[in-house]
């Protein structure tokens, strides 16, 4: 192969697409649409095509910048500052959980590992049972699930697992482990293992190459840099009549000075689980339920890393293509939390500050990255009665912050999956093993292993505990007075406001969330079109 | 868990009996810190503190601190608004002589002090049943491992590269 590889937005830009960069902006800007999306995430982007697609006119509001494959560099200290919520470095309140969660044109899905999983059946049936939405059995998903994956080349993976996964792959032979491959949104996939960093080949379907190029093509209009700050609501209260915002400088994290209000038709808020409930928060819009910005989920992930004899590469290769969902099902759905295991993909910046060691120890062990292998267990929260996630809250220049209390059904899930987790490892072949976690050390065999993880103390700031799915607080429902929207996203307050991201599932979804936004903001969308047709 | 508030009320008294002890033995104060080229949101004091402590957190004894320290500034200019006013106060209490002498610590002044030293006040701190000085030693490890593993030239001991044939082919 040889020659360059084409920058798909810089083409579109010098076609003439309207995207504005909010950076450049020397004066306040006074804009109006038929629908403005706020966030261009899985949600927002996929949302915005299929709103300009229907005839509406769209402008779409992000926060993040406009970056694209020519930015894109393999590199950890450019991309996570670029392209990452607070440079992946995001933390809840008490600072135990580190929050992986994208933030430019394309959000999340620009950094994200590809992994693609419909809603599993038994998340649908306990919605359906508990929530008041009867309407969201597997087979009236299932169009919208089918769309999505056409849209997104979302299928098997064909390829051999990198070395990484094959690890989580054996020890699942080994120990008899119900396991399979993880579906991906690619086309023409280099196999290279920066899905972290941003594709550098456009090869992962995201936003940024797919939906959002095509509802630029068809007059959408994008606003980056652009955070918005409050919405306004009529005096009656029915309905939403202004956004105003903030325009960020080019370190995108300074305002500017400049600022934007947007009067539109319809809004559609799909700035994340986290972004979402805090623009009604910072409004003082929220609902009567109470309900805005609380039950926050997190599938909180757990990690254990091993040294395998042989030379795996770990940040070589796709990075997640193996899942074993065995500890989801030893136990009933509300009961002790089930788990989901995969694999991170090892790249030094972000292993060095998620490994918990110091000096010499830490520097071994990260000498032998070739070798290194880590697995991780996300915990499905929101389903157990003492499992009620957290809170977003406002800090006092307005920016949110997730309270996500750790109580004792989550130290037992972390324990659990510690164990489960360094078994694995040495059926996998490990020599040593060890739960990412202030006091716990090397253990070279399952026996030590599981002595050491048994006594290990279980409280925040000891335990290394990561999250890169944020769901939930602005819950949909069959009755207002315990949810924010009805099962469109419709909010229940205000006519003219639809939400549209991961913040509608009223509990974590117990599979990495990125389809799942896609499929309800599809069928959200397409309600929200047909509404606005009928006038 | 001791919320920030019981913590700092702890240290106040702790600091009064400190006074009267340092009228006696003073801490050594800190020489004036040279300035450190390249930097923007680090002062001086700080950079002092992130040179001392990254070869021991770091468990490398050659290492360029001056590179480290540019990497931790680069890091901390990223991060929002929020997190920055918490850094600054982190720095500002370490650097405060009566803290790093009673709360970290560490006798000498941070740039001579010994890795032994510096190794015990991390670990204490690592350790301890406060939170606020867990999150101090969590704030110094990730913004030092960020610094110098985020930067290529931590790469080479690792073994880790960029696959070239891709690089070549980027715009």
């Amino acid at each position: 192969m040889s020659g360059k590889i084409p920058d798909l937005i810089r083409q579109g830009l010098a076609s003439g697409w309207k995207a504005m960069d909010g950076a450049a902006q020397r004066n306040d800007l006074f804009l109006s649409a038929d629908v403005a999306v706020i966030g261009s995430g899985a949600g927002g982007g996929i949302a915005a095509e299929a709103l300009s697609l229907a005839g509406l006119d769209v402008l779409l509001l992000e926060e993040g910048g406009l970056h694209s494959s020519s930015d894109f560099r393999l590199l950890e200290a450019k991309a996570y500052p670029e392209l990452y919520q607070e440079s992946a470095s995001r933390q809840t309140l008490d600072k135990a959980i580190t929050i992986l969660q994208g933030r430019a044109v394309g959000g999340s899905t620009v950094v994200n590992w590809t992994s693609s999983f419909r809603t599993p059946p038994d998340t649908l049936l306990w919605w359906q049972e508990n929530h008041g939405l009867p309407g969201l059995s597997v087979e009236a998903m299932r169009p919208w699930f089918e769309q999505a994956e056409r849209r997104l080349g979302i299928g098997p993976w064909l390829a051999e697992p990198n070395g990484n996964n094959l690890v989580l792959e054996r020890g699942c032979l080994a120990l008899g482990l119900r396991h399979a491959r993880i579906p991906r949104n690619v086309r023409g996939c280099w196999n290279l293992g920066y899905c972290g960093m941003g594709c550098p080949t456009n090869a992962k379907q995201s936003m940024l190459v797919t939906c959002i190029p095509s509802a630029l093509s068809r007059g959408a209009r994008l606003l980056s840099r652009a955070r918005v700050d409050r919405l306004a609501a009529d005096p009656a209260g029915k309905s939403i009549s202004a956004i105003e915002g903030s325009f960020l400088g080019a370190d995108g994290n300074t305002p500017s000075g400049r600022r934007f209000m947007v009067r539109a038709r319809h809004v559609v808020l799909a700035a994340g689980a986290i972004g979402t409930p805090a623009i009604l928060l910072r409004s003082g819009l929220a609902d009567a339920s109470g309900q805005t910005g609380r039950r926050t989920f997190l599938h909180p992930v757990t990690l254990s890393a091993a040294l395998m004899p042989e030379r795996i590469e770990p940040y070589n290769g796709a990075p997640q293509s193996v899942y074993s969902d065995h500890y989801m099902h030893t136990q009933p759905l509300d009961g002790a939390l089930g788990f989901k295991l995969e694999v991170p993909p090892i790249h030094p910046l972000l292993a060095s500050v998620t490994f918990p060691g110091f000096g010499s120890e830490q520097a071994s062990l990260l000498r032998q990255l070739p070798h290194l292998h880590a697995t991780l267990a996300l915990m499905r929260d929101g389903f157990h009665p003492d499992s009620r996630g957290g809170e977003v809250r406002l800090r006092s220049d307005g920016s949110p912050v997730l309270d996500y209390p750790l109580n004792d059904v989550i130290w037992d899930g972390a324990r659990r999956s510690w164990l489960a987790m360094a078994e694995l490892q040495f059926a996998a072949g490990a020599r040593l093993a060890m739960p990412l976690h202030e006091a716990a050390r090397p253990a070279s065999s399952w026996r030590q292993a599981r002595a050491m993880i048994e006594g290990l103390p279980l409280r925040a700031l000891q335990a290394r505990l990561v999250s890169a799915h944020v769901m939930g607080g602005m819950a949909m429902g069959g009755d207002p007075s315990l949810s924010v929207v009805d099962e469109w996203g419709g909010h229940w307050t205000w006519r003219n406001l639809t939400v549209l991201d991961g913040s509608i599932f009223p509990t974590s979804i117990g599979a990495n969330p990125q389809l799942s936004v896609y499929a309800f903001a599809l069928r959200g969308a397409d309600h929200l079109a047909r509404a606005l047709a009928r006038g | 868990m001791a919320s920030r508030r019981q913590f700092l009320k702890a240290g106040a008294f702790g600091g009064a009996a400190l006074l009267i002890a340092g009228y006696w033995a003073a801490p050594a104060a800190d020489p004036e810190a040279e300035a450190v080229a390249g930097l923007s949101w680090l002062r001086p004091a700080d950079a002092q503190i992130v040179m001392a402590l990254a070869p021991v957190l770091l468990g490398l004894a050659e290492l360029p601190v001056a590179k480290v320290a540019q990497g931790v500034d680069q890091a901390i200019s990223g991060l929002p608004l929020a997190t920055q006013e918490e850094i600054r106060q982190m720095f500002d209490l370490l650097g405060n002589r009566w803290a790093r002498r009673w709360l970290a610590g560490v006798r000498p002044p941070w740039r001579m002090a010994g890795a032994m030293e510096s190794a015990r006040f991390l670990q204490r701190w690592r350790e301890s049943r406060f939170a606020l000085q867990n999150s101090v030693y969590q704030g110094l490890h990730r913004l030092i491992h960020a610094g110098w593993y985020g930067s290529p030239a931590s790469w080479a001991a690792l073994g880790y590269q960029q696959p070239a044939a891709v690089m070549g082919m980027l715009p």
